[in-house]
């Protein structure tokens, strides 16, 4: 049996996403697919998992990511879905946990990862949010002033998740000057 | 056996897969002798251990062995060079750990 369920996360949120998938699996919800804002659970009581998420450097067909996975299947992690870039991987929950890395320089290298992603797709936004305001002052339409108002706020948000994964990086940088 | 040149301090990550790689190995081989190396206390994550393999193989420290099949899992091995950094990284735990100890038998007089 399985049972759909529809959740926003933001891409900066992913460790926040985890919690959930891994709280879902601890109640025997095992997710199996993920699609837009859509989470795919199989229920299963008798198997927990611990879900991490990663976003790929490549797409997942990429050969370096299919190396990549390949590498990871090797040591028992499964990838059960992928969307865009991100990658959902589980394993088993044994007595070593799961976890994708183990030292702080894999970590920051993957908040920089998608540090880059926010940063790759602000251009484009900010470029959104000067013609729609063009057409707005132009036309004053209703509609055209909304859109405005819709890509301010995707941009307010993407601000939002740069700040944050910046500081992340920001701490881990901190720390790595005293410990690995 | 080529000099090595660079001084450097390696991660305890790396440290352990150089370690585990004196007999050829796997990806999950390595991860299983890291932790029974160290007693249960370095569990090498996967994607931090795919990472530092392949930086050690750029750096010509291991290399992957030929494998048979696609579907074999690739395992890796240690060179000369990779011998010789692990020697100069033994020398340095050594120096360090003989300057800690003196420090601290100075101060318990």
């Amino acid at each position: 049996m399985t049972v759909t369920k529809y959740k926003v996360y933001f891409a900066w949120d992913y460790e926040k996403e985890e919690a959930w998938l891994n709280e879902m699996s601890n109640k025997g919800y095992q997710l199996v697919h993920v699609g837009l804002f859509k989470y795919v659970f199989e229920v299963d009581h008798s198997k927990r998992y611990i879900y991490r998420l990663e976003l790929l450097d490549q797409l997942p067909s990429h050969p370096s990511s299919v190396d990549y996975m390949k590498f990871l299947e090797e040591t028992g992690v499964e990838c059960v879905s992928t969307i865009l870039r991100w990658a959902y991987f589980r394993k088993e929950a044994g007595e070593n946990g799961f976890e994708l890395y183990s030292d702080i320089a894999s970590r920051i290298k993957h908040y920089k990862r998608i540090q880059l992603l926010f940063i790759a797709v602000t251009p484009v936004n900010v470029m959104s949010i000067i013609n729609m305001g063009n057409i707005y002052s132009r036309t004053h339409s209703l509609s055209a002033l909304i859109a405005t108002i819709l890509v301010v706020i995707i941009v307010l948000m993407l601000a939002t998740g740069l700040y944050r994964v910046s500081m992340q990086i920001a701490k881990l940088s901190h720390d790595k000057l005293f410990r690995e | 056996m080529g000099e090595v040149k660079e001084r450097i301090a390696l991660t305890e990550a790396v440290y352990y897969i150089l370690l585990s790689l004196f007999e050829p190995l796997h990806g999950y081989g390595i991860m299983q002798n890291a932790q029974s190396l160290s007693h249960g206390r370095v569990n090498l994550a996967a994607g931090t251990l795919y990472g530092a393999l392949n930086t050690l193989m750029e750096k010509g420290y291991i290399k992957a062995l030929p494998g048979e099949s696609n579907t074999r899992k690739k395992e890796y091995v240690i060179t000369a060079t990779g011998k010789e950094i692990v020697m100069q990284e033994i020398e340095r735990l050594r120096e360090l750990v003989k300057n800690g100890e003196d420090v601290l038998r100075r101060n318990e007089r």
